[in-house]
């Protein structure tokens, strides 16, 4: 099917694309990569009449590292991300994360603000923004402000971004010392969304002991969320495997995820025990080797 | 309604057009140009017979506008073969291996394959099904399309060493 008619806007600035967002308030959408929204409005699913396409901001593009963040621009591809040498040494979670979105030809169109605006519960890259505690910059005609991870992801497909508010980049922390990272998902098929998946950080000290830990699920709820449960039972410990997987018995009974057409709920909850026991595992593993 | 004049290479010439806002690539390179090598089916990003390259990135052109692709290098299937009809390593090798029956996802399957081995031209055989797996083939059971990806992969490093 095809879209209903609607005017494409192209500018080059924040300050300009805010300035189009706040003109045309509801009837305005941010256009990134498309690969969601366009599916949308060629199922007629939904219309609006002025798509503000962000592509040629340039201050939207482009990937920075200082010592304890890495900043991703919104308008960056998920492509470049994946590929790029710096993301995988500072957030190594988020490079782990980004080959399991889609197929390379929506990575290579789909950017990571896109990801992230649209805030699909089944998404790799909400999941692994909640897990490290992401800082969300969003600029709108009223100024920038910030939004913690915490409080971005408020139900599926929504976000506390204001229908005139532009995300501009998000800040990754950058974990310091014997670090490790577990990325584990399960989807029907290659490149379909997974049903359940697990994002998990890990830092030890030098008796093994974890001194710092974090673990995300997505698929299990209307937003991305932290199995806290887990992390309570890690903290502090030097887990053996056993420990481990008990862990992850607890952080899943705390959860609970609902049926749907693609899974039931019993199933997630099996399932999702299985994946966080495997990418804290890995975490753990990876980090005692650093 | 908004109306857009763009200009963009296609398959090396510089072509032009005017487009409504929500044209796809994929209708302007049908519509307004005649490149019906170019297929669609599912038009909301599933199935991957839409496959161009756009700036030498694969990607789906029922989910690209036209205006996006202002200023851009694309390249279709029709751009693949030479000028005097010879086919592309990778067309040749669906054509030797049997990847195609109808044929109806092919130009996208050969799209997505010739982008797939520039990046990794000796690909193991799960790399091969995942860099497929965003191509839908309804016909061959994808065993004949493995098969010529691995054959067209083999011939061009072979290539590459001759040259
Ligand atoms: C076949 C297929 C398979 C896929 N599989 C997966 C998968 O497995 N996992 C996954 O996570 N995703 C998957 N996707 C979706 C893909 O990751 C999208 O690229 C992503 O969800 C949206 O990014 P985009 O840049 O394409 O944004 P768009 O589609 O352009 O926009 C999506 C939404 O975000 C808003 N938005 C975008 N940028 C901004 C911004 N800077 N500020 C404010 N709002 C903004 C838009 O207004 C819109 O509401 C798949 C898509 C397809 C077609
Ligand atoms: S027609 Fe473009 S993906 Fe199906
Ligand atoms: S050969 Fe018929 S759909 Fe692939």
């Amino acid at each position: 099917m095809k879209a209903a008619p609607f005017d494409h806007h192209a500018p080059e600035t924040v300050a300009e694309a805010a300035a189009l967002l706040a003109e045309f308030g509801d009837e305005a959408k941010v256009l990134a990569g498309g690969q969601s929204l366009l599916p949308l409005l060629s199922l007629r699913l939904t219309r609006f009449e002025h798509l503000v396409d962000v592509h040629r901001v340039a201050e939207l593009h482009g990937i920075t590292r200082t010592d304890d963040a890495l900043r991703v621009g919104a308008a960056t591809l998920q492509a470049e991300a994946e590929h790029d040498a710096v993301v995988a040494a500072a957030v190594p979670l988020l490079a782990r994360a980004l080959p399991h979105i889609g197929h390379f030809q929506i990575r290579n169109r789909g950017t990571v603000g896109g990801s992230l605006a649209h805030a699909d519960p089944a998404s790799e890259l909400p999941t692994v923004a909640l897990t490290l505690g992401a800082t969300f910059e969003a600029a709108s005609v009223r100024g920038t402000r910030e939004i913690a991870a915490d409080d971005f992801f408020t139900g599926t497909w929504s976000t506390a971004l204001a229908e005139d508010e532009i995300l501009v980049g998000t800040r990754f922390p950058v974990w310091a010392g014997r670090t490790g990272y577990g990325f584990a998902e399960v989807a029907r098929r290659h490149g379909d969304f997974a049903l359940a998946g697990v994002a998990a950080a890990v830092a030890l000290d030098a008796d093994d002991r974890i001194t710092r830990v974090a673990v995300g699920m997505l698929g299990v709820g209307a937003t991305p969320v932290r199995a806290g449960a887990a992390e309570a039972a890690l903290l502090g410990t030097a887990p053996d495997a056993a420990a481990v997987t008990e862990a992850a018995r607890a952080g899943m009974a705390a959860l609970e995820p609902a049926d749907d057409l693609h899974a039931t709920g019993a199933y997630r909850r099996r399932v999702g025990a299985h994946l966080m026991e495997t990418a804290l595992g890995a975490a753990i593993e990876e980090a005692r080797r650093g | 309604m908004a109306e857009h004049h763009i200009r963009c290479t296609v398959n090396g010439q510089a072509r032009r057009g005017i487009v409504e806002s929500r044209t796809t690539l994929a209708d302007f390179l049908r519509e307004g140009l005649g490149l019906t090598g170019t297929h669609l089916a599912c038009e909301h990003g599933v199935c991957g017979a839409c496959t161009v390259t756009v700036d030498g990135r694969a990607i789906r052109s029922c989910l690209m506008l036209a205006v996006q692709a202002e200023g851009a290098t694309v390249t279709t299937v029709e751009g693949l073969a030479g000028a005097d009809g010879t086919l592309s390593p990778v067309q040749q090798a669906f054509m030797d291996a049997h990847g195609l029956q109808c044929g109806f996802c092919t130009p996208g399957f050969v799209m997505s394959v010739t982008a797939f081995l520039e990046a990794n031209p000796d690909p193991t055989d799960s790399e091969i099904r995942e860099g497929i797996s965003g191509n839908l083939c309804r016909c061959t059971g994808y065993q004949g399309i493995v098969e010529a990806v691995r054959l067209a992969a083999t011939r061009l490093r072979a290539a590459e060493v001759g040259a």
